[in-house]
């Protein structure tokens, strides 16, 4: 029965749409325009049919788009010089028509009502529907706010990203693993916090502090039960990769197991915003912004100062030549699994306040941008990692002021194969010698 | 090539290749590779800085210099496996900079490598086999049809077995690559080019690692190389391997050339001498004791030719 | 108590099932990316899920006939395979893993997303597209089959399709495989620099071996959706791991071990799940809910494919002899 359904609903324009972007997988500014044929559309194809007639001070307006959705059919029109439009629509249901507010001339605005209006067929065949238009000026928000708002959400959304990049990194740098299961690190953090926080009755504060401190613990747990032994094994890093791919999966549907499917809120979430100019945050966004500058810099001071950041740093750079030195090379990568675990179950934690919520299959929703970001820096660099995921972040909050917002993660993805195509070692990365 | 013909004792050297004094970058009666201008860095260390450099044809021709003078970089650079960041070279008279590694090697210039490359899950007669060029098999279409390849596969496997037999490897044909000892893994590497019959035979330091009694034949082989009327740019770090079979021997430190010449003139141009010690005559030499002594080991054999 | 029988005989329906066939053409072209070439193809669900979209929206939108949909959904997936293949297949293989990976993904979001919902359904997918496929069947109606493999005539006409496509598939694998392009295509994993020192256009090379394991990829997705609807979210990485799981356990340079392995994966899961569930509903197991038992067969398949990389990386059917080499 689905056939026919799809073979109304043809329309050749998207179709070149979806294929020019399967094609060059690049464009993602013409989608926003839509598809608007004519004044009548479908009507000699259904039985059933929604009209109008739109007009403002008993002058027609001509241009404005109609759209009308329901019963998973979905039609658009413009009005034409009449102010006239028509939608022929499959079946006697109920169906919701939309006037697009922006398609109006400047100064007029759908008075009464709003814009959007549920139609239901009576007795007859064609149902009509009319917008009461009035005098007024949209409260819209002008494209530099909105900018502005994205901008610093895509900001947050960097930083907490960067938090498991980082971590995800360190871990490519002193061992090589992609590690897949970073996913599952990610989503440890923020599901101790919830068990702790909801479930124990701990004071959220001492909940996050505890659940980073078991993430830590979680990644010495898998160096040393997995990791350590494999590499002593010394199995091949792409055996390794995909060892962590069965431990992704399993974590991940252990987390299913316990948890459930569901979503549930961690204490606070979802806190109102403030006004600060044009740009609308709550604490929560401010107090995740903060902690995870404060945290990338204390790691940066980690790495940069510290004996044993430095040593990693000796690690990633060329393990045989660190150890020949006399660096603890085990040491080192035990640390750089706790760090990592810890900061993956932070970010993890504020993955929960930004989305908002706690599932089993949060950090696995993410581990692509982590890995593109990563990638986008250059992999096994820290800092390309702290670049990357800034990169990545402003990309996905950004990309919805033309994208819609199902697509917020496309725009991110292609720029990371285009940098790749651009500049293959990354951001920051080296190139590597041949012979 | 064969190892009988050519006696171990006093190889026939090629000589008077080149034109005028025999300075770093001097010019030769017949080049079959002209490099001008060639640089390349990484980050900020110029690994190679050649300003001009002419490779004779027909004649074995070392490449020396101290670790890190830039050798395997140029090497990298002439077969195309890396991009320089200026300069232009011809081979055969044909500009091929820029041109990607496969198209180099097709032209008949190979290479081998300094770390080995033999593909350890693959037979040595495959090893062998995919050395061979034109093959009508590697076409995806025609691979499906046997019968257009079976001809030309029977005869590369014979010329892969006689081959074989030169490097006394034919006992290994069906075994996997892996299993080789890193000498024979050389071996098998310098075979492999072969299989292409190739004009300009590049091998980066094709003795490392085989055993003595190896290197003999090894020596022999290249030697056979030239007497099929190729041409060899090698290159050694054993003094006494480039005296005993190089007609015109090139030395590299710190990316440039910095002396070219005769192997018995060559090495007692005080520029190579600055190049094996000299370079650390300003640096605290003392620090890395083992270094010094490899450099003054290097002088020695350098001198110790006159015999 | 618990029925034995139907759990045995569920599982052994699996063997001849069109899903496994689907599963083992994917596994097979996984096999010549990873197996023989070395590319770490993570992109395998987006060509299934090219094939699938490919052959429904043609059917659906345009109307087109079986061979033309087919034909759709394999150049679909030929230029999918040079997009991710251009920038990729000069780098490092790691970076083709993530690229493969957030390739699949761009698809599944664009298969999803309302944007495209007149063409593609959004979340909802596709079905009723399976008209012309069935009006091929040669079979007369009727049941056919004995025991648990008694089928109606358009399941037995989908079973030979699928199970002659995988044969031919593996035929044509064997045979390139020992021509002189599949050594290439095997020096290429074991040193593209060394083979291309050898005058062997590298890049091109890896380029055809991208192309075919993804339109085995695409052909595998149109099989999977001949006995169900085309349902985005079934084309999530997990897909891709799937496979993994079925190419690792068979053996990954080899042309049975996709078959094998994703016979052997489908009824041990089949077979595990049957098993579970019916012992949850018989109290023997009075900790866990039936939907947990469920995901119980995840964990299994991670748990499988860590374990098979570990203790048995050559798989069912890889060469032992090739093991004791292997880094
Ligand atoms: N990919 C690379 N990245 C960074 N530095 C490099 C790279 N390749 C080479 N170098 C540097 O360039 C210099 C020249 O290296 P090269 O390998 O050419 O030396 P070489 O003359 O072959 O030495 P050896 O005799 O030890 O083989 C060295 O200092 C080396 O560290
Ligand atoms: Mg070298």
């Amino acid at each position: 029965m689905n056939n026919t359904y799809a073979v109304r609903k043809f329309k050749p324009r998207k179709l070149v749409l979806l294929l020019g972007l399967l094609l060059t997988a690049l464009t993602f500014s013409t989608l926003g325009a839509g598809a608007a044929q004519a004044d009548e559309i479908n009507t000699d194809q259904y039985d059933y049919v929604i009209a109008g007639n739109v007009q403002f001070d008993g002058e027609p307006i001509e241009d404005v788009l109609i759209s009308v959705e329901g019963s998973g059919y979905e039609a658009e029109v413009v009005t034409d010089a009449d102010g006239k439009w028509r939608i022929g629509v499959p079946e006697k249901e109920a169906y919701t028509v939309t006037l697009d507010e922006d398609t109006l001339p400047k100064g007029v605005v759908v008075a009464k009502g709003g814009s959007t209006i549920d139609a239901e067929f009576g007795l007859t065949k064609v149902k009509s529907v009319n917008f009461f238009l009035g005098e007024g000026e949209r409260t819209t928000v002008s494209f530099f706010d909105q900018f502005v708002n994205r901008f610093v959400n895509g900001l947050n959304f960097g930083l907490l990203l960067a938090l498991a990049a980082i971590g995800m990194s360190l871990i490519f740098g002193t061992t090589g693993l992609s590690n897949f299961a970073h996913a599952e690190m990610i989503t440890f953090g923020a599901l101790a916090t919830l068990t702790l926080s909801v479930t124990m009755g701990v004071p959220i504060w001492l909940a996050i502090l505890v659940a980073i401190a078991l993430s830590g613990a979680l990644g010495w747990g898998l160096d040393a039960a997995i990791w350590k032994p494999l590499r002593k094994k010394g199995v091949g890093l792409i055996p390794l990769m995909i060892v962590s791919i069965g431990l992704s999966l399993a974590l991940r549907y252990t987390f299913q197991l316990f948890y459930g499917g569901g979503t549930s809120q961690l204490p606070g979430s979802g806190m109102a915003d403030m006004k600060f100019g044009p740009i609308s945050l709550s604490w929560l966004d401010i107090g995740s912004m903060a902690i995870s500058i404060v945290v990338l810099l204390a790691v940066s001071y980690f790495l940069l100062r510290t004996r044993i950041g430095k040593a990693t740093r000796a690690v990633s750079d060329n393990p045989s030549l660190a150890s020949a030195s006399g660096i603890d090379v085990d040491g080192v990568i035990r640390i750089v699994w706790i760090v990592g675990g810890s900061l993956a179950g932070l970010s993890g934690v504020l993955w929960a306040y930004f989305r908002p919520g706690v599932s089993w299959d949060m950090g696995f929703q993410i581990l692509l941008l982590v890995f593109a970001a990563t990638t986008l820096g250059g992999l096994g660099t820290a800092f390309g990692a702290l670049v990357g995921s800034i990169i990545v972040g402003l990309f996905v909050e950004l990309s919805t002021l033309w994208l819609p917002s199902d697509l917020k993660y496309v725009g991110a993805l292609v720029v990371l194969i285009l940098v790749l195509l651009l500049r293959p070692q990354g951001i920051l990365g080296r190139k590597e010698r041949i012979g | 090539m064969s190892n009988n013909t050519v006696p171990t004792a006093k190889p026939v050297k090629t000589v008077d290749m080149h034109i005028g004094e025999a300075v770093p970058g001097c010019k030769k009666k017949d080049p079959i590779l002209v490099v001008d201008g060639v640089s390349r860095t990484f980050g900020g260390l110029k690994a190679v800085d050649v300003e001009h450099l002419e490779i004779p044809r027909g004649a074995i021709t070392a490449l020396i210099g101290p670790n890190g003078a830039g050798k395997t970089t140029l090497f990298n650079l002439l077969t195309g496996f890396d991009k320089p960041d200026t300069g232009s070279w011809t081979f055969e008279g044909t500009p091929i900079g820029g041109v990607p590694a496969f198209k180099v090697a097709r032209m008949g210039q190979v290479r081998t490598f300094q770390l080995t490359k033999a593909l350890g899950l693959l037979t040595v007669m495959d090893n062998m086999l995919l050395g061979a060029k034109a093959q009508i098999g590697e076409n995806l279409f025609r691979a499906i049809l046997p019968f257009m390849w079976r001809k030309q596969e029977a005869d590369n496997k014979v010329k892969a077995l006689d081959l074989l037999a030169k490097f006394k490897l034919d006992a290994k044909k069906d075994d996997y690559a892996a299993s080789l000892s890193g000498g024979q893994r050389k071996l098998l590497e310098m075979a492999r080019a072969l299989m292409s019959d190739p004009t300009l035979v590049m091998l980066d330091e094709p003795m490392a690692g085989v055993n003595p009694a190896l290197t003999q034949s090894l020596l022999d082989h290249i030697l056979g190389l030239k007497a099929e009327g190729m041409s060899v740019l090698f290159v050694e770090h054993d003094m006494h391997m480039v005296r005993h079979i190089a007609d015109w021997v090139i030395v590299m430190a710190e990316g440039k050339v910095v002396a070219e010449g005769d192997p018995h003139e060559v090495m007692r141009n005080q520029a190579v001498i600055d190049a094996y010690l000299g370079q650390h005559h300003d640096e605290d030499l003392g620090e890395d004791p083992d270094a010094e002594k490899e450099h003054v080991g290097a002088i020695k054999e350098l001198l110790d030719d006159e015999l | 108590m618990i029925d034995w029988g139907a759990i045995f005989s569920n599982a052994a329906v699996e063997l001849i099932s069109p899903t496994t066939a689907a599963y083992a053409l994917a596994a097979l072209g996984l096999a010549i990316h990873f197996g023989y070439t070395g590319l770490l193809n993570f992109g395998q669900a987006g060509f299934m899920a090219i094939g699938a979209y490919g052959y429904a929206i043609s059917t659906l939108s345009f109307g087109f006939p079986v061979w033309a949909s087919v034909l759709v959904g394999i150049g679909a997936s030929v230029i999918f395979a040079l997009i991710l293949g251009i920038p990729t297949l000069r780098l490092r293989a790691d970076y083709l893993a993530i690229v493969t990976i957030a390739a699949a993904e761009i698809v599944r979001l664009l298969f999803t997303t309302n944007t495209f919902e007149p063409l593609t359904g959004s979340a909802n997918g596709l079905s009723g597209y399976k008209g012309g496929f069935a009006a091929l069947n040669p079979i007369p109606p009727g049941t056919y089959g004995f025991g648990p493999f008694e089928y109606n005539a358009y399941d037995w006409w989908l079973r030979i399709v699928a199970w002659s496509v995988v044969v031919l598939a593996c035929l044509f694998t064997w045979q390139i495989m020992r021509s002189p392009w599949g050594r290439v295509i095997k020096g290429i994993r074991e040193d593209e620099d060394a083979v291309r020192a050898l005058g062997k256009n590298v890049y091109f090379y890896k380029m055809q071996s991208l192309i075919l394991g993804g339109v085995f990829g695409t052909i595998a997705g149109m099989i999977f959706v001949l006995p169900r609807a085309v349902v985005p979210s079934n084309y999530q990485t997990s897909l891709t791991f799937f496979v993994y799981a079925i190419l690792l356990l068979g053996g990954a340079a080899t042309i049975l071990g996709p078959v094998i392995g994703s016979m052997v994966f489908w009824v041990l899961l089949s077979f595990f799940s049957g098993f579970i569930a019916r012992a949850v509903e018989a109290g023997w197991l009075p900790f866990m809910s039936s939907i947990q038992a469920g995901q119980l067969r995840f964990i299994l398949v991670g748990v499988a494919i860590m374990l098979i990389v570990i203790y048995r990386p050559q798989g069912i059917f890889g060469n032992k002899k090739e093991l004791a080499f292997v880094k």
